[in-house]
């Protein structure tokens, strides 16, 4: 799987470098700017981009905007933005296109290898990674919702979950429960916030986030 | 015809205004000017110190009732002027006494004084006329109706016009149409002059303006250095406490997986698990650390997003609404963030509201943010609200804070900042 990498701190990138070759990724570019990012993209056609949303020589949102620019040009093109901090306004603007192939993580969550080469497996895959705290401010937002008042605690432990971009397996795993009750949950869920049911995991992902980010 | 009789309703009202401020002018002006003299002539008395502070409280009470009247009525801006007395003079006679003396001192005590006597001349007269060229033509329309029957014998001038028949009194009418004419046109400017002519005496003078600015620019430096070294020990004590007791705890940990890695791997393991548990934890308190430095999103996008993004991490309904073509200089900016999410904070505690609004725009060189809350109101600036510690800050940068909050909401926080963007 080709990788392209943009991080400005080269600490960081070196070690992100190491570990996704331990993964047997193939690194297509590690670059360290914004303009850097826009010809490795157009060059050498990615499986999956990490890109870090600030990058010089703005030092501002630049490699977000290099992301999402990127997207527009190829619809549903896979990338995982990394980030010293999560905004819901970023998640928001990355979701909007509704395609999937989006992650948006913290850089902590490199901490934990086998999570995050699983959050970069499924974002190439088309699926989704949204890092746990977009996800609890999402929820504490709609805590006093109606509807979100339905639910139990265990789905409303299954519903952050599968907004992180879970797969049923991992969340049943996770939560060690049987892959058949994950499902039960799920349904149940959708029926109680009225979301049309669709057996395709990213697509249920995508529901709940935009349900989650509405109003 | 809507237009002349808008002209007409504005001249009449400025009339009735007229009347108010002459009045203004007789009663008070005079009186007070009488009761100045007689409270400074009996100064060597020892009775004029006494008496002195009291009296000058009072005409500057009456000038600060003209500058409101002027920039209510007139839109004639009158800056205050005076020199602000110390608030912990003694009581009693002597602090009486250093009160006399101090507001002497203060020119804009004499300018005053000599204001009195231009209000009660000059003043008036501009007022009068304002007011007359209304009035007095009733008379004439009242003399051509029939009132000139009692001046048969007798001949009575109205104007220039002497009065003794029918034809006689329509000429007075006549004259009083023109003079009407003239009022409708004139009284709204007459009045203005009236502001305009107090203005030359009540407004400071171009020293005093220095004199002000230079104290203003010392008690908001003097606030902006104890912010920013109260900001810095804040700072200090967090990471003390926080990020670096982390990293002690994670180096020990770690020395210590380094001892027993052959001998107990599963320990070392627990530890390991520890050590990374301690960075993680690290982390999460120096992003809380530098959101309040300076919010990332700041750096990134600007005040608008920063805004955005800081209203919808509150637990109530939001809207934002900002019109900003460019950034503005890095300490405004931040200062005008912690001012909004000052301003959030405090309606979130205190206000019961479940909905806001935050409306940012830049028009004349100036940045406007207003803050508007569906609570219940009765906000204040000071009692430790949270609003005088906005305006402090927003003072640094000549910024200014307004708060409407009547009882039962809404309540509504506006602030200004001059500024440019680029």
């Amino acid at each position: 799987m080709r990788v392209v990498l943009a991080e400005d701190l080269f600490l960081l990138r070196d070690g992100l470098v190491r570990l996704l070759e331990a993964y047997d990724f193939e690194i297509a570019a590690a670059v360290e700017s914004g303009p850097e990012l826009a010809r490795a993209f157009a060059e050498s056609e990615p499986d999956v981009a990490i890109v870090d949303v600030r990058l010089p020589p703005s030092h501002t949102d630049e490699g977000l905007q290099c992301a999402l620019a990127a997207r527009r040009a190829k619809p549903g093109l896979p990338v995982l933005v990394l980030s010293q901090h999560v905004e819901q306004l970023y998640a928001r603007e990355l979701l909007a296109d509704g395609n999937g192939g989006i992650g948006y993580l913290l850089k902590d969550r490199v901490f934990d290898a086998e999570q995050f080469v699983d959050a970069v497996r499924r974002v190439a895959a088309g699926g989704t990674a949204m890092d746990p705290q977009v996800i609890s401010q999402l929820l504490s937002r709609r805590s006093q919702d109606r509807p979100m008042a339905m639910l139990t605690p265990r789905e409303l432990e299954v519903m952050e979950l599968m907004a992180q971009g879970r797969s049923n397996a991992a969340i049943a795993s996770q939560m060690v429960i049987t892959e058949r009750a994950v499902a039960k949950h799920t349904s149940n869920i959708f029926g109680k916030l009225s979301l049309p049911p669709s057996d395709d995991d990213n697509r249920r992902v995508l529901a709940v986030l935009a349900y989650l980010d509405r109003g | 015809m809507s237009a002349n009789k808008g002209r007409v309703r504005g001249a009449v009202l400025a009339a009735g205004r007229a009347i108010v401020v002459s009045v203004a002018c007789l009663a008070g002006s005079i009186t007070l000017f009488v009761c100045v003299v007689l409270s400074l002539v009996l100064v060597p008395l020892g009775v004029g110190l006494l008496t002195t502070p009291y009296v000058l409280e009072l005409v500057r009470r009456h000038a600060n009732r003209r500058r409101l009247l002027a920039v209510t009525w007139s839109d004639v801006r009158i800056p205050v002027p005076y020199r602000s007395l110390p608030k912990d003079a003694p009581t009693g006679f002597s602090g009486q006494a250093r009160r006399t003396a101090l507001m002497l001192k203060d020119p804009a005590t004499w300018r005053d004084i000599q204001w009195l006597l231009i209000d009660m001349t000059a003043g008036y007269v501009v007022a009068t006329l304002a007011a007359g060229l209304l009035i007095y033509p009733l008379e004439g329309f009242v003399l051509a109706a029939g009132l000139w029957r009692v001046f048969t014998d007798n001949r009575y001038w109205y104007g220039f016009v002497p009065v003794d028949s029918q034809a006689t009194g329509l000429a007075a009418a006549a004259l009083g149409a023109a003079l009407f004419a003239t009022g409708v046109l004139l009284s709204e400017r007459l009045l203005r002059l009236h502001f305009v002519i107090a203005r030359t005496m009540l407004a400071p003078t171009q020293e005093e303006e220095l004199v002000r600015r230079i104290d203003r620019l010392t008690e908001t430096r003097h606030e902006a250095v104890d912010t920013a070294a109260s900001e810095l020990r804040r700072i200090e004590r967090d990471l003390h406490d926080g990020a670096q007791a982390r990293l002690v705890a994670m180096g020990m940990s770690l020395g210590t997986v380094e001892a027993l890695i052959e001998k107990d791997p599963a320990q070392a393991k627990k530890l390991l698990a520890m050590a990374r548990e301690s960075s993680a934890e690290a982390l999460s308190e120096l992003r809380d650390l530098v959101r309040g430095i300076h919010p990332p999103v700041l750096a990134e996008r600007g005040l608008a997003d920063a805004v955005r993004a800081l209203a919808l991490r509150l637990p109530f309904e939001s809207e934002v609404a900002a019109e900003l073509d460019g950034r503005m200089d890095a300490a405004v900016e931040s200062a005008a963030y912690f001012a909004v999410s000052e301003t959030l904070t405090n309606a979130a505690k205190h206000s019961g509201a479940d909905r806001v609004r935050v409306d940012i725009r830049h028009e004349d060189s100036t940045l406007r943010v207003c803050v508007t809350d569906n609570g219940r109101g009765g906000a204040t600036v000071g009692g430790g609200s949270g609003l005088s510690g906005i305006e402090r800050r927003l003072g640094t940068f000549d910024g200014i804070m307004a708060v409407s909050s009547p009882a039962g909401g809404p309540t509504m926080v506006t602030m200004e900042i001059p500024c440019e963007l680029s």
